[in-house]
Formats: C-alpha cells, structure tokens, sequence
C-alpha cells in the first residue's frame, strides 16, 4: 500500500498483447517512476486501454514482464496488485449504492466499521458527492458516476492508480475542475497516476511526463514541455500541437548549425536539434515560431509564399500559405497581433522568419503526414466511446 | 366580461374530455385486471359453496364445510403433499443444474457448446405428449418402476430448459467490466461470485425457480405418462372431474393463490426495507 515510503516504479519491459493475429500493443518498454502523474497519449485505437488492463492484470501479455519495484507482477492476479483502475465505462455495481461501490475495496481488504465510513465519506468530499452517498448508480448523471469511479479507487490509496479517459464524459468546467483537483489528490497522495487520454491539452497540463503512443508502440516520452519543443517524430509533431513539415537534403554544416536545402532555399537547423547530420532530414516548425518578416531580421530560416487565407482570431492571426516547401501542404503561422490587426489579403505574398534555435530534425524518412489525421479528434471530441 | 362568461362552457367540456383521456388507461387496466382474476374469483367463491348434488358449479348455499374439513376425501391431500414435494425436489435440482449449465454455455468456449445450446431448447420445443411417451419408453427399458421417483425425473428434466433460458438471459446482460472491477478492488474470485456475480443473477435464479415450481406442481400431461400408480395434485384434479369436484380443491387453490400473492408481498416488503436501511 502506498502507505510509508517510497512509492516503487512501474516497469514495462518488452510487452507484447495480441489477439490473434492483431498486435494491439508491439513490444512496449517503459518505466514510469515511482510518485508521477504519467500521462499515456494517444488516438483511438492504439493501445491505451490494453497496456492499462495488463498492468491491472486483466489481461496477461503474450511476452514481456510487468514490475512493480523489482517484484514480478506479470501474472499475479488483478486482486493481489496494489493498483486500481478507473474503468473507461465506470464499471460500478448497479446493486450497490454509492457509499457501498465505494467501500468495496476496502470491505474486501478487510477495514471494519468505521474505518471504512471515515474514509469512504472523507473521499466522497473530495469528489463532492457525500450529499448522494445513498444513491444507485443508476440514478447518477454521467459525470457523478466517472466520479464515483474515481473515488472507488483512489480510496484504496493504490500504488498505482489508473486512469483510463476518467474525464471523458465531463463537460468542460467540471473537467477542469476534476483535472486541477485530480491532480491535487495526487501530489497529496503521492501515488503513481497513469493517465490516459486522447486530450492532448489535458495531458499537457496534468502530467508530469507524458508518452505518445501510436500503433502499439511508443513514439516519444518526455516532460510535456521538452516533447512539444523538440519532438521526435512527425507523428508527435503533428499530433502533439501542430507543426510545419518540409522535405529536405543537408548540404552542409555550418558551425553548430545544419544547412539543409529545402524547396525555395535553404534553412537552418541546430546539430543538437536534428536527428541525422548527414543525408535526407524533415525539416519542422511550430506555426507560433513564425513570424511575419519585416525586412530587418538576420540569421533567421525563412519561406516565402502566397497568402490562402487570414484568420483574426483576436490575440492572433492565422496565416495559412502556399510555399514552395510542398503546394499540396499548405504552411500555418500564428502571428500575435501585438502590433494591431495586420493587413494582409489572400493572395498578397508574404514572408515569414523564425529563429534556428526554433527549428527541429526528423529522421527523413519520416511520414510527414503522420498524426495529421487525428487533428480535431485529439482536443475536444467527447462522444468518442 | 365576455371571457368571464364564456369561460365556464368550454372548460366543462375540457375537464370531462380530460377526465376521459386520463382514465382511459386506468379503465383498461381494471378491465383486463377482471379479466385475468374473474376466474380465480370464482374458484375462491366456490370454496365457500355447499354444492347441492355432486358438482361444484352452481351456487347453492354458503358454508365453510370445506375449510374446515380440507382433508375430507385424504387421497386429495395426500397428493397436494406428493405435488408440493415433487415440486420442492425437482425445482432445487433444477434450479441448481441449470445455473450452472447457464454459467457454463455464457462464460466458457467449450467443444459441443453450441450443440448444448441446440439441446437444452430442445425439451421447450418438443410436444409435452412425445416428451412423456419417450421418457416412458426409457424408463421401461431402464426398469425403473414408475412412481414419485421417475415423476421427478420427468420433472428435473423439462424445469432445467426453463431455468437455463432464464438464468443464461440474465448473465448475458451483465457487463463482464463489473466482474473485473471486482477484481480490480482485491475480490477474489470467490468475493467476486459472491458479493457481485451473484447479487446481479439473483433475480433471474429466484425468477426461474418460481417458472420451475409452478411447472413442476402443475404438470399433467408428463407425469401422466410416469406416474404409475402414483397420484399427483393434477391428477386427482383430472379424475375428480369426471365424478365432481369437491369444493376442497377450490380451497387448495385459494390457498395455493392467496400462499404466492403473500411470498411475493413479503419479499417486496423486505425489499423496500433493506433499501431504506
Ligand atoms: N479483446 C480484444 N480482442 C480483439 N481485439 C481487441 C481486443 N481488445 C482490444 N482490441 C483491439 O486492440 C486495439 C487497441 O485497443 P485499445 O482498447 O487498447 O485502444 P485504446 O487506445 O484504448 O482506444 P480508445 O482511445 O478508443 O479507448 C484496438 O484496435 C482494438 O480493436
Ligand atoms: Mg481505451
């Protein structure tokens, strides 16, 4: 129990789930440190639920080890492992009422009497449904009851709390709400929270490290911060925010920077901020990093295009441009609109800048579509499920 | 001024329409509540009958010779006994039998499930009259004497298909996430059954028990076949008939009606109370 002492680390090592011949999760290695609120991001689809349901030991791996500390858990029973889930469909008994779902694990471990109406009503409150204790389920609106979901959990002060899309079916305020109190429990608590989500911005702001996953695999895991500066793949590039992406041949190297020859000229990449020095690199940028040029700037990468379309949106202004980069892709700036609204028309050419420091390397044969596909899904869709 | 006038015209038109409109369900309701009661109306009036000659079908006379003499004709009440405990045996071992059947066809992949399936439907489908004619043939062969013991068999064997169907129903609808959250929560798999599996089937076990007694206590058509000379409830009932029913049998089945109407009102009861607790 994550009573005294340290909370251990969870090891991922080499785990392999698949279901016939489909391969929902393709040998996953990864270590989630004792005391994190671990956030698993990704699309519909790519494993998320399963990885949790095998550290939940609800389902067993085809290959590859859980552990928890150095104990093997691979395949002790969900009940013998110090860690609960809060299921993505709620899972609570239609029978029981509030007060009764939520002191079930504890019944179980066997805390009597008052024990157990202290902490249940003391983690109602957290959850701000001591008012409903005596209540079925099934008389609960959908975010009581991922409430209750979550309370039925975190009462048993687990190791290792799981959380599969817990604030999938809150409306926005209460989701931010339950995000800025979700993670107060757990710096309270100290237990390990993994967090899955298909919000990108939940995971951003909730979580300490956040791993993206796709496929099965994952594509980078890092402090949110570092991962949207400096991604890895297209797919997190493009999936984790929005980036500009552009096909290039490094021609040479100057200093600690890279020159890299890109459709209409030739930009800048940092060494320590490129994945090759050699060869074929997509070249990217986030649209925020781009300004428009006033004619002054120096030592800056630079694309020059025609203007599709002008979007105010108050404390920016969206650019979207047609460049030389690829006709098919179209590049985005954010400009903020410290200087007064701009005036630019679709069609006027238009150049815009951005610092080296700012630009990063992919591999080059990375797919710079990658990840696109899910935009719009990633930040807002709540019928999903 | 003219609103105030004309307004009571049209409202009384309105409330009687409404009223109408309102009652209508209620009225139906009670009609088909007559309908379906009219009947055990008449067996629980017939019991207070002193019948003239020697059928019980017309009114002649109230008097409560019949309740306090149950056992008049004691052949009758000894087959209300061998029925109920007919019915007892063959439902617990049904009941028993088949939630596990049940258990068995909706939570594991064994080989021959689905011919399981096919057969356990089979004993619904079949004529209960080939049904009886076989199972004669079998116990003769067998050489099985007939009497109490293969009626219950007969018993066991159709009330099995009624408690799988039920009890199958039931767990088919519950989410399997349940069970796992039970697990989640340090449930064993033996808390798991019993604080959670079990609670949520109950309803549909206890459902196809009662199916399994009224089916077994007034089975005639089967246990005709099995019997012997063996005497059932349904079968005295059968050859009462032909000499006159006493007014006995009406008070077993009063009995019988008013036993189950107050089961049911107890559980309710306790029900409502365990809730409010
Ligand atoms: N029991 C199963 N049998 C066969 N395929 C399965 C099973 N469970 C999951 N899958 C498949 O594995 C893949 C990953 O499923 P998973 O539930 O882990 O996705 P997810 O990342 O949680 O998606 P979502 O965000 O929609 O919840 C899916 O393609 C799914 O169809
Ligand atoms: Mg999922």
């Amino acid at each position: 129990m994550a009573t005294a002492g340290r909370i251990e680390d969870l090891h991922i090592v080499r785990v392999t789930k698949s279901f016939g011949a489909f391969t929902a999760v393709d040998d996953l290695t990864l270590t989630i440190p004792g005391g994190s609120f671990f956030a698993l991001l990704g699309p519909s689809g790519c494993g998320k639920t399963t990885t949790l349901r095998m550290v939940a030991g609800l389902e067993e791996p085809t290959a590859g080890q859980i552990l928890l500390g150095d104990r093997d858990i691979t395949t002790s029973r969900p009940y013998q492992r110090s860690i609960n889930t809060v299921f993505q469909s709620y899972a609570l008994f239609p029978h029981l009422d509030v007060f009764e779902n939520v002191a079930f694990g504890l019944r179980r471990r066997g805390v009597k009497g008052d024990d157990v109406t202290k902490q249940v009503t003391s983690v109602l409150e957290l959850v701000e449904l001591a008012s409903l204790a005596r209540r079925k389920p099934g008389q609960l609106s959908g975010g009581q009851q991922q409430r209750v979901a979550v309370a039925r959990a975190l009462v048993n002060r687990p190791d290792v709390l799981l959380l599969d899309e817990p604030l999938g079916a809150l409306d926005l305020k209460l989701r931010r709400q339950m995000q800025i109190e979700l993670k107060r429990i757990q710096s309270e608590v100290g237990t390990t929270f993994i967090h899955v989500t298909h919000d990108q911005e939940e995971a951003m702001t909730m979580a300490d490290t956040i791993a993206v996953m796709n496929a099965g695999v994952i594509e980078q895991m890092g402090a949110p911060a570092e991962m949207y500066d400096l991604p890895k793949t297209a797919f997190v590039a493009n999936f984790l925010g929005q980036s500009n992406l552009v096909q290039g041949q490094i021609t040479g190297q100057e200093g600690d920077l890279l020159v890299v020859r890109v459709p209409g000229g030739d930009v800048r990449v940092p060494v320590s901020r490129s994945a090759d020095t050699t060869g074929s690199l997509v070249v990217g940028v986030r649209p925020e990093k781009l300004r428009v040029a006033n004619g002054n700037e120096a030592n800056v990468n630079r694309v020059r295009g025609r203007v599709l379309d002008v979007s105010f949106i108050g404390v920016s202004t969206q650019y979207t441009l047609e460049t030389p980069w690829d006709p098919e892709r179209p590049v985005t700036c954010f400009e903020q609109n410290d200087e007064g609204a701009p005036d630019v028309k679709p069609g006027d050419t238009l150049e815009l800048v951005w610092e080296y420091a700012y630009t990063f390397g992919l591999d080059g044969d990375e797919d710079l579509e990658a990840g696109t596909q899910f935009l719009g899904e990633s930040s807002t869709d709540d019928e999903d499920e | 001024m003219s609103t105030k006038e004309a307004a009571p015209r049209p409202s009384t038109w309105h409330r009687t329409s409404r009223w109408i409109r309102n009652h209508l369900v209620v009225a139906y309701g009670l009609a088909a509540l007559f309908y379906l009661f009219l009947p055990i109306a008449v067996v629980f009036a017939f019991s207070f009958n002193k019948p003239a000659g020697r059928q019980n079908s017309t009114w002649n006379q109230f008097s409560l010779d019949a309740w306090r003499n149950i056992c008049f004709d004691p052949s009758m009440c000894t087959a209300v006994g061998l029925s109920l405990r007919i019915a007892l045996i063959a439902t617990t071992i049904a009941t028993l039998l088949g939630t596990l059947i049940a258990f068995a066809l909706v939570r594991h992949r064994f080989r021959g499930r689905a011919l399981t399936n096919l057969l356990i439907f089979l004993p619904m489908a079949t004529p209960e009259v080939v049904l009886g004619s076989s199972l004669l043939a079998l116990f003769l062969n067998a050489g099985l004497p007939l009497g109490p013991v293969t009626i219950t068999i007969a018993h066991i064997m159709f009330c099995i298909s009624f408690v799988v169907v039920t009890v199958k129903a039931r767990l088919q609808g519950m989410d399997p996430r349940l069970e796992e959250a039970a697990g989640d929560l340090y449930a064993n798999e033996r808390q798991t059954f019993r604080y959670v599996t079990l609670p949520l089937v109950a309803p549909g076990i206890a459902a196809a028990a009662l199916l399994s007694f009224s089916l077994s206590f007034d089975d005639y058509i089967i246990t005709n076949f099995n019997s012997g000379s063996t005497l059932t409830f349904p079968m005295y009932i059968w050859g009462a008939a032909l000499r006159g029913i006493p007014p006995q049998v009406n008070v077993v089945g009063s009995i019988m009606f008013f036993g189950s109407l107050a089961i049911v009102l107890v559980a309710q009861l306790a029900g409502r109370a365990r809730r409010k607790a």
